[in-house]
Order: C-alpha cells, then structure tokens, then sequence
C-alpha cells in the first residue's frame, strides 16, 4: 500500500485527537479511519472492522430517514460530500455495528487540496437531542 | 550524482568559532549528475558560497525550494547566476492555496526587504509550481510531495538512473503517526525516502528538547534515526541543526545517531562542505 497523501494523514492524527466522532473516508469512497468516539457510536473499534471498501462499508451501516426509508449511501452528508464535493448535513437514523438503532447528526465536508486534488472526505457526527 | 552540503545550519544562521565544523550556514545542497546538470536544493545563506563558482559560464541552473521559509531563502538574492544575463535560472517551489511561487517570492524579493525586484533580476528567470508531476531536469528524474512542516512544504527525491537522492531539510513526520514509527501508509515523506541511498533530513533536535518543540515541524535524534529505519535508507545525513547546537553537541547528536542506527544504515555528520558521491547499490 502507498503512503496516504500528507493532508490525510494530518486529518487523521487531528479527528484521533477530537472528542466528535469523525469518519475519514478516500476519494474513492473507502473508509480509511474512524476515531475513538466514533468507535463508541459505532459499537466497534476501528482496529477490529480497519479500512473498509466503499460497498462493504454502504452494506453494514442500515441508515433510514425520520420516517424509516433506507437512504442510500449516496445520498448522506458523507456521500454527498464525496460526490458532489459540497458540505453538507442531516439527521438520521441508523442501526450500527452492534446492532443498536441511534439517532445522529452528521456534518460531511469534502477534503480539496492543492492542485486540484480531491482527496475525500470527512463526516462528523453526533447523537441527536432526544425530541 | 555527486551531493555537497552549502549549508547546514536551520532556522537562522550562526556562524560562530563554536559552529565551525558544521557550518552557520543555512540550508543550500549543491547536486551534480553525470552529466553535468546541476540542481541546488534550497537558497539559504549558504548558497552565496556556491553562486560564486559559477564564474560567469552560461548554462542553466535549476533550484529547487522545499519552502518560503526565511532560513530557505534568506541566500536568493545573493546567487549570482541570478545578476548574470547568460544564465537560464528555473525556480522550483511550492505554491500557497492561494498564491503561486512568483507571488510569493516576490514578497521577499522586493523593497522595504530587498532592494531588486524579482522581474528586474538579469538572468532568464523561470519560476515552476510545485507539487507537479513528475519530472525530468537533464538526467535526473525530480519528484515532489508535500510533507508535514508548517506550511506548504514538500521533500524531493531525486533519481539518476539507479542512484536516489531524498532532501527533507524540514520534516516532523512524528507529529502526524501515532505510535511514532507506525504503519508507512500512514507517514508522512515515506514514499519519498523509500530505499534511497541517500537521506538528508531533518534532526534539530536533541531527544530531550522535542516535547517543548512539538507541532515545530521539525524532528529528534531518534526519530529521524526511526524514519531513516522504516524507510530503507543506505545512509542518513543529519542536517538543519539547531542554531543553539555548537559543534560539540552536534558530535554527541551523531554519536548517538549511529548508536540507534547500529548496523541498519551509515550514519554521516551534516557538516557544511561534506562532499559525497551516491552510487547505485550493489
């Protein structure tokens, strides 16, 4: 494996150091790393589940908006960031590793960089206020 | 490819009776290839010394800056094939996420910090963005990467057929891997340095001095041993010395340098003058 471009790897060491879960993912969609608080939302370490393929990653996460429809991957704060290269952000619905349904607000940016360069994205999230 | 050291010395120069092995210059690395091109690897002071072995000879030149920090440039307006009409002089350097290199230098190289302005300099002057693809400057192959040090900041490496070059005069790739040396994927500068026979890197500081440094953008004695180790590398030049480093202390730095080098890699003092001569490994 090639080394990650600088600006990634300084992503990471920052998200490692914030109390907001964050997930890092590639241009191409894979996920490349998500910190300890993420971890605990997720219900699993990043060292057992490591970097994911970018469908491997869409099939675990069950994500449905407010009236339970399955969203497609593309179409989160994530997603959206990846594709379109825009922020963006929403509230949803979703069941994670361990199997718990959580309500979270998710803020995805796009990682633009030098030269043109679209590097990926970054997602940060948090559990929703109960309304 | 034959590589000597101009300048030494990071941050601010220090010449001084304490520093005269290693030198008070700072940084400017002179390369020649076999057949003749010639790169310098940053403009510190130190490349005042080797502007004046240019002795009026038409050519070209081609500087490459690893960044616009003072220690780096400080020497610009003082190389001569830049005052000299016969010379094709190409400037490599990183832009900023707003400026190109043209603009940026021009902050220095105009009044009230230098009387010439850039685009009155006499030589045929071409100015090159980096990071860019890579690219061929006579028999070398340049590659530039962006690398973790305040500010935009790239590393070369430099291949003449078989023989590899990497300059990483200002690199804290400790700030960014936690543990520190950990997955290569996850270092910055590691595809640069990978197997080069030669390393010039950054070691300002002494083990006990990183911690009030962190985030400086610079690296320890043992951790540029460690990334000397995790990359590959034949041999390891020490280089951007602290100005507070008297030639005593530096001895002791190297010292210990080879000490947790052991038989992984040759381990060679960043002394202002050393002369080397890579060859492809066997």
């Amino acid at each position: 494996m090639s080394q990650q471009d600088v600006e990634i790897i300084l992503v990471r060491r920052w998200a490692s150091m914030l109390i907001m879960p964050v997930f890092l993912a590639g241009a191409n969609g894979d996920l490349l790393y998500y910190n300890e608080p993420a971890e605990r939302l997720l219900g699993k370490r990043f060292e057992e589940s490591g970097p994911m393929p970018v469908e491997e990653f869409g099939a675990i996460f069950d994500t449905r908006d407010e009236q339970g429809n399955a969203i497609p991957a593309s179409e989160l704060p994530l997603g959206v960031a990846l594709i379109h290269r825009r922020p963006a952000h929403g509230q949803v619905r979703f069941k994670a590793l361990d199997g718990v349904w959580r309500e979270i607000q998710v803020t995805g940016l796009p990682l633009e960089a030098q030269g043109g360069r679209h590097l990926g994205a970054l997602a940060i999230f948090w559990e929703a206020e109960p309304s | 490819m034959r590589v000597r050291l101009w300048g030494t010395r990071g941050s601010l120069a220090s010449a001084s009776p304490d520093t005269v092995r290693y030198g008070g210059n700072t940084a400017c690395v002179e390369v020649v290839g076999e057949d003749g091109t010639r790169l310098v690897l940053d403009a510190g002071t130190g490349i005042r010394n080797l502007g004046a072995t240019f002795n009026g000879t038409a050519g070209r030149v081609d500087l490459l800056l690893t960044h616009l920090h003072m220690d780096h440039i400080q020497g610009l307006g003082f190389f001569k094939p830049l005052q000299d009409p016969d010379m094709d002089v190409h400037i490599w350097g990183p832009s900023s996420t707003t400026l190109d290199l043209r603009a940026r230098l021009a902050r220095y190289l105009s009044p009230p910090l230098f009387p010439v302005r850039l685009r009155e300099l006499p030589c045929r002057l071409t100015l090159h963005d980096v990071p860019a693809h890579r690219v061929r400057i006579g028999e070398f192959v340049v590659t530039a990467a962006l690398v973790c040090h305040p500010g935009p900041t790239v590393g070369y490496r430099i291949s003449e057929g078989r023989k590899t070059l990497v300059y990483l005069p200002d690199h804290e790739p400790a700030l960014a891997s936690d543990p520190f040396p950990g997955d290569p994927a996850w270092t910055s500068g590691f595809d640069l340095a990978r197997g080069a026979d030669l390393l010039i890197h950054d070691a300002q500081y002494l083990d006990h001095e990183y911690p009030e440094h962190l985030g400086w953008g610079h690296s320890s004695t043992s951790q540029v041993v460690a990334f000397a180790r995790l990359a590959g590398v034949r041999r390891l030049v020490p280089f951007h010395h602290d100005p507070n480093h008297d030639d005593d202390a530096l001895d002791a730095m190297v010292a210990e340098a080879r000490r947790l080098a052991g038989d992984a890699f040759e381990v060679l003092p960043g002394t202002e003058g050393l002369q080397l001569r890579i060859l492809p490994a066997l």
